[in-house]
């Protein structure tokens, strides 16, 4: 994703309060500057939410994190981040996850979020010089003391020690420290001084998330709280025409039955005093829906259209060399290869929820958000305020993948207005596992066509490739810079961007129009565009019958470092298992660059139960410097499972007569333990460059390497996605 | 509604419910112990995962009125269990985690496993944790956080 550039000059700003301690500011909007609001004293947090770094008394350094936790690990990186510059000690080190605030925005985007696995790469600087800035100041109020110059002072775990042997914690500077000016510049450590990034550390929130006293979205109770659900069309955009709901208001502890709007269309709210008796009355109201001028899609008339619109040329998004090239080759020497890829739920553990609360003047929200800004300016115009008066708490979220960041906020929106009507009241609104299913905001089915045409060296001489898929960012704010030539490049990334050289590429594409809404899902185009590309290369791998990674090093241009890279890697990390597979065992290659992050991955697959059964998945990565190598590890060990939701059998959302087919985790069954590797072992590639994304990096690249084993055992080549048989 | 007596980690509770409520709803919002997690409400995800009577229970799909006398035991418990409390040092050990989850199910599962079957095989640990959906995928990690407790438990840590 792209946002307008912002200003990036930013600034400190510190203010002391007896309660709290040193509290460090980075401002990235300077108008913001100069609106102190008063303290509160005795909170569990700090508000006016502006502060990064907060010294309290008892020695503890809380951090507040800009971004959204919901897994990948960046409540513990980001602090560490900053800890390290400040010579902070880690085990006294807290976590917050801030709230929406112009000040917590993403340095590059422009607005408070995560996605395009930026939260690392756009922020690792943004922290080491709030850290070396929270630093500085601490020994400047040291030296101050000691009657000495701060470059005799040194500094380690929270204490500034001088040049006669004093030592003072940063406790006791604090306060002192808040009076210094915030220096413009400061040095920032080399790579040899770092004690924390670059070192296996362990997550902050492990242990509560473990023992259940964590508290997600979901789990906030808030005195005098309602639940609501909402009825949802079942076509979606149609409107409520009747509503019979005697027999729902007589399910104990039911409080409200309303109409509202939606999205798109309308549906019922029903308020209760706590979940279940609102999931009864919601499952006893009797609903007419109209579904008057409502398109109906059905998955198998989309298909039908899809393959017709992928036989004829769209809009030109890479037209390489010689047009002609592909006709000039012998039918024998080319490829025609179709592949579809269904609709695909995020469904993440924690079901979609918010609470708001409406004071009239104010309001409150708690969200597990990716988009807080978006969310928060969403509910403040539900409920006619400005979105500086609605309160906006960021949740730990149960997961996400893309679903927790929608541009329409609809979750929000229905949120608050169903809080707007119980006025003064807390309302938490649960979507359901069905809600969320059924509710939309999926990938989109993609259709590509592919003609490729093989050069006497057995590499592809000419390249012809249509692709077929809805826009994501057409109808969103994205769209007056996301979108050119009418052309939405979330469709194509992955293959208009391919690092193999193919001197010959003619590349363009359709997209239609369809009363489904659609969302980004975790590596958002690489989830298809890497399949296409990366199962291909390998047909014609086997084809030139060479060895997969070294038809892809010759293949690849020279300056393709983050492919290159991973691929020496995973060549030697697969030396001693990749060619002494057992009987009935294949080997899967696949190599893949999305987010600035180069993968490689190799699969040792069999065939059990009709399934593949995945052995072991070797990774090799190139992410720059990893700041916790071993999230890194874990982003990659466990993203490869969640990339395997294309495969499994029941990996796909389908539509008849406009009503989506499947309603729970039976009908559209994510990986589970067994479809998943039973061991995944994960290389880094040594860097000194800026860190790049962990987090959808893991998901393109499993699939292709899957099919491509399977395609070594069974000689067939998969296209059509969920691989229902094999 | 109707009152039901119940005994939840050790301790007598009671709550005044409507009879079909699922377990999870009245350990949730009756008895607020929220690390009991709502996935899919058709047992097909294991979130909900409690100990009924010592057997692993996905208590979102069972009423109220069909408890009983059994002992219901939670994640809450765990810390003092000394199969529990050596699991949940293995899934810190193991940094297992990721959103978390799924992972009070995950860990109600792997404690059922592990009371009853000590050096479990890589099919006990599929067999038994198969049920459980983590769509973060930490499986790999998963696996070896059940040996390493079961490691763990075979020194005579419980």
């Amino acid at each position: 994703m792209v946002a307008p550039a912002i200003d990036r000059r930013g600034f400190l700003r510190v203010s002391f309060a007896a309660a709290t301690g040193l509290l460090v500011s980075l401002y990235l909007d300077p108008n913001a500057f100069g609106q102190e609001a008063p303290m509160p004293a005795q909170q569990a947090k700090v508000y006016p939410p502006d502060a990064f770094v907060n010294i309290r008394p008892d020695g503890k350094i809380v951090i507040q994190v800009n971004r959204l936790e919901f897994g990948q690990g960046v409540q513990t990186a980001l602090p560490m981040v900053l800890a390290d510059e400040m010579d902070a000690d880690w085990s006294n080190v807290i976590a917050e996850l801030a709230p929406a605030a112009d000040v917590y925005k993403d340095p590059l985007f422009g607005m408070q979020m995560v996605g395009g696995s930026g939260s690392i790469a756009h922020s690792f600087t943004q922290y080491r010089e709030l850290g070396a800035k929270t630093r500085a100041m601490l020994i400047a109020a040291a030296a101050d003391r000691w009657s000495t110059t701060p470059d005799k002072c040194r500094t380690d775990a929270s204490t500034v020690r001088g040049p006669n042997n004093q030592t003072a914690t940063y406790a006791e500077l604090a306060a002192d420290a808040a009076r210094k000016p915030v220096p413009a510049k400061v040095n920032l450590k080399s790579a040899a001084e770092f004690k924390l990034v670059g070192k296996r550390v362990k997550r902050l929130d492990s242990r509560p998330k473990c023992n259940g006293s964590l508290k997600f979205g979901l789990d906030l109770d808030l005195p005098g709280m309602k639940v609501a659900v909402v009825a949802h069309p079942p076509v979606f955009g149609a409107r409520v025409k009747r509503i019979v709901d005697d027999e729902a208001r007589r399910v104990e502890g039911v409080t409200n039955i309303f109409e509202i709007p939606l999205a798109k269309g309308t549906g019922v709210a029903v308020v209760a005093d706590k979940f279940w008796p609102a999931k009864q009355a919601r499952s006893r109201l009797k609903i007419d829906w109209d579904v008057t001028g409502v398109e109906q899609p059905d998955s198998s008339e989309l298909w039908t259209r899809y393959r017709q619109l992928g036989h004829t040329p769209g809009l030109v998004a890479v037209n390489r060399g010689d047009a002609n090239a592909l006709d000039k080759i012998a039918a024998n020497n080319r490829i025609v290869a179709e592949y579809e890829f269904p609709f695909l739920a995020h469904a993440p553990m924690e079901p979609l929820n918010t609470t708001v609360r409406f004071d009239g003047d104010r309001a409150e929200a708690w969200a597990g958000s990716q988009f807080q800004t978006f969310d928060q300016m969403a509910i403040a115009e539900v409920l006619g305020l400005k979105p500086e008066q609605v309160t906006f708490h960021t949740e730990m979220a149960g997961g996400g993948f893309g679903r927790r960041a929608v541009t329409d906020s609809h979750i929000q929106r229905e949120a608050a207005v169903i809080a707007k009507r119980l006025r003064g009241t807390p309302v938490k609104l649960v979507w359901t596992r069905e809600d969320d299913v059924q509710g939309g905001y999926y990938r989109p089915i993609h259709y590509h066509r592919v003609e490729v045409g093989v050069g006497p060296d057995g590499l592809p001489a000419a390249w012809r490739h249509v692709v077929v898929g809805q826009s994501l960012l057409m109808g969103t704010p994205f769209e007056s810079f996301a979108i050119k030539n009418g052309i939405d490049e979330t469709a194509i990334e992955g293959t208009n961007d391919t690092h193999y050289n193919l001197p010959n590429m003619q590349l363009s594409v359709h997209h239609p129009k369809v009363n489904v809404p659609v969302l980004w899902w975790r590596s958002v185009g690489h989830t298809h565009n890497a399949f296409v590309m990366e199962t291909m290369i390998d047909e014609l791998a086997t084809r030139a019958r060479m060895d997969p990674i070294a038809y892809r090093r010759k293949l690849l241009k020279p300056d393709a470092k983050k492919l290159l890279g991973p691929l020496d890697l995973l060549d030697k990390a697969t030396a001693a298992w990749r060619n002494k597979l057992p009987r009935g065992h294949a080997l899967g290659v696949s190599c893949h660059e999305s987010f600035g992050t180069g993968v490689a991955c190799a699969v040792d697959v069999s065939i059990d139960n009709k399934r593949p059964r995945i052995h072991r998945a070797t990774i090799a990565v190139d992410c720059g410097i990893a700041v916790n190598p071993l999230t890194v590890e874990s982003q990659f060990q466990a993203g490869v499972g969640f990339g395997l939701t294309q495969l499994v059998p029941k990996g796909a959302i389908t539509l008849k007569n406009g009503m989506v087919e499947q309603r729970n985790f039976d009908g559209y069954a994510p990986p589970y333990i067994i479809d998943t590797p039973m061991t995944v072992d994960v290389h880094i590639v040594p860097s000194s460059e800026a860190p790049t994304g962990c987090g959808e990096p893991p998901v393109p690249v499993i699939s292709p390497a899957v099919v491509n084993a399977l395609g070594r055992l069974t000689g067939k080549r998969h296209r059509t996605l969920p691989l229902v048989t094999i | 509604m109707a009152i039901f007596q119940l005994k939840v980690n050790g301790e007598h509770r009671e709550v005044n419910v409507d009879p079909s409520t699922p377990l999870l709803w009245v350990l949730r919002e009756d008895l607020k112990m929220t690390g009991t997690k709502f996935g899919c409400g058709i047992s097909a995800c294991g979130a909900c995962t409690v100990h009924v009577g010592g057997i692993a229970t996905r208590s979102c799909i069972v009423p109220i009125s069909h408890i009983g006398d059994r002992p219901i035991v939670t994640i809450e418990a765990m810390a003092a269990d000394p199969v529990g409390r050596v699991v949940q040092n293995a899934w810190v050990e193991e940094d297992v985690v990721q959103c978390g989850y799924c992972q009070s199910g995950q860990i109600m599962a792997a404690v059922a496993l592990l009371k009853v079957t000590r050096k479990p095989t890589e099919q006990n640990i599929e067999e038994s944790m198969g049920g459980n959906l983590c769509r973060c995928g930490t499986y790999p990690r998963i696996r070896a956080a059940i040996k390493t407790a079961a490691a763990e438990l075979s020194k005579g840590g419980a």
